[in-house]
């Protein structure tokens, strides 16, 4: 009875039956646990987004691992066949066409998919200095990138610089991020936040953490001998906590607060300034 | 035959590559200061010196700017320590460079030492004018930032080059901090000192051995 179909017809069956077993495990098992985790809204988001990206590779990893072990069964020449050459390929217009349907369709989803949730609520990236996903009575942080640590400053707050990062819960959070050297990215792992920090460039994103936790900082571009080292942890925490946390920073670090240069998307000086 | 011959080649190349590791992580000539011990408190004094340009005795790079260490009153360029684990280490830094300016001036202010203060020429301080930055000695895991006050512009009898001698202009600092649980920290200066290198952070700014180092905490 099998041998009655064609090989396209097998592989096509095949194919479906193996994205029927596995599309459940990639949905209800893997998908649930994609990272960067449901940290936040636009964690969550992350995750769904990677969920749907799995869907959409899972049959086409299957129909790859189906071909490659039918063809090493089923194509398989026995020790005594002589040598001969395969049937010349002229094209096969009803696959070429299905080929380019597939594929058009699938990548045509994709922009329109990652265009709509961009703009739903930025997903926690860096939207450059003129946001188009923004938040409303959001609180700004600074993160400043420097060779090798990251900074981070409150203008609502007297514009106190400290070396810790601490974060309200349940309030959107507005993210300046930039560099006073070289190029660094700001990786709020767990936040799902992520933007590249340029110097002389105000890149914003926007979190809203809904949980007290911790969470990792690193950087993800690389960005000199310890950009290895380039990582942080930071907290959410209570609004209490947060308010005695910051007036115990702007206590702390008065002395430099006279030093510091007045409030700016940006952080001066310019890079070239002070060298050497 | 062949099999051998690759499983050779293959196993030579980690060896090189755990040989590079074990160079990066320890060092070529790792320094371990002589630990003092008074019932269960141990500690250990750090002298160091940071000089405007190693000289040519000291480094293959004469022009770089570095910091040594000094041993049996030997100066050294070494900047991978070995330090006891929950120890105070109590540094003495002798600066002989000039006044860079710190970037970012927020790194001014000390931080994570013992007293929360420093003293520069024996007056107590937490911080100092960013412009007057010559260096930071700074361990950001350990929450450890000292700025380096740096020497005058119009100083007289400034040290060009290392080894710099005490009658010459310098600055000296003095503080302490814990070294805290074993482990594998890095140190580094956050003040771009490096001349005529791009934005002041090349050539010894990214080399251990100058401006960089680690602290094996054991």
């Amino acid at each position: 009875m099998w041998s009655r179909y064609s090989h396209g017809a097998r592989l096509a069956a095949l194919t479906t039956i193996g994205t029927i077993i596995v599309l459940p495990i990639m949905i209800f098992v893997l998908g649930p646990n994609m990272p960067p985790g449901k940290g936040t809204d636009v964690a969550k988001s992350q995750v769904f987004d990677n969920t749907v990206l799995l869907i959409i590779m899972t049959p086409f990893t299957v129909f790859i691992l189906v071909y490659v072990l039918y063809s090493v069964f089923v194509f398989r020449a026995d020790k005594d066949d002589p040598l001969r050459d395969g049937a010349h390929i002229r094209g096969h217009m009803p696959s070429q066409i299905a080929w380019l349907t597939v594929t058009t369709i699938t990548v045509l989803f994709l922009a329109i998919f990652g265009s709509a949730e961009l703009l739903s609520n930025g997903s926690g990236s860096g939207q450059g200095p003129n946001p188009v996903s923004t938040e409303k009575n959001a609180i700004p942080v600074q993160v400043i990138g420097q060779q090798w640590e990251f900074t981070y400053r409150y203008p609502t707050y007297g514009g106190v610089e400290t070396a810790q990062l601490v974060l309200p819960v349940n309030h959107p959070i507005e993210f300046h991020v930039t560099s006073l050297d070289a190029i660094h990215s700001f990786w709020a792992y767990e936040l799902g936040v992520k933007a590249d920090a340029n110097p002389g460039v105000d890149n914003v994103a926007f979190v809203t953490p809904h949980t007290m936790r911790t969470f990792q900082i690193r950087c993800a571009e690389l960005c000199g001998l310890w950009h290895g080292y380039m990582y942080d942890t930071g907290k959410v925490v209570s609004d209490s906590q947060f308010t005695s946390w910051i007036n115990g920073q702007r206590k702390l670090y008065a002395a430099t607060q006279k030093y510091l240069p007045p409030y700016a998307t940006t952080y001066a000086p310019d890079p070239e300034d002070r060298a050497g | 035959m062949k099999l051998v011959g690759v499983g050779a080649v293959v196993a030579a190349i980690a060896a090189l590559i755990a040989a590079y590791i074990v160079f990066l992580t320890h060092g070529p000539t790792p320094f371990k200061p002589a630990v003092a011990q008074a019932g269960t408190q141990k500690s250990v004094n750090l002298t160091l010196q940071t000089v405007a340009a190693v000289g040519p005795k000291l480094a293959p790079n004469e022009n770089w700017v570095s910091y040594l260490v000094q041993e049996n009153g030997v100066w050294h360029r070494s900047t991978v320590w070995t330090l006891p684990a929950n120890a105070t280490v109590h540094v003495t830094l002798y600066n002989y460079d000039g006044q860079s300016g710190l970037r970012n001036p927020f790194l001014a202010q000390s931080r994570g030492l013992i007293g929360d203060a420093f003293t520069l020429n024996g007056k107590s301080m937490s911080s100092i004018d960013p412009d007057a930055a010559s260096h930071t000695f700074a361990i950001p895991d350990l929450n450890v930032i000292v700025p380096i006050f740096g020497v005058a512009d119009d100083a007289k009898n400034q040290c060009d080059f290392a080894p710099c001698d005490p009658s010459m202009a310098h600055e000296t600092v003095k503080f302490s901090f814990k070294t805290g649980k074993k482990g594998h920290y890095r140190w580094q200066c956050f003040v771009p000192c490096a001349a005529g290198f791009l934005y002041g952070f090349g050539g010894p700014m990214q080399t251990i051995g100058y401006m960089d180092g680690f602290i094996n905490v054991v």
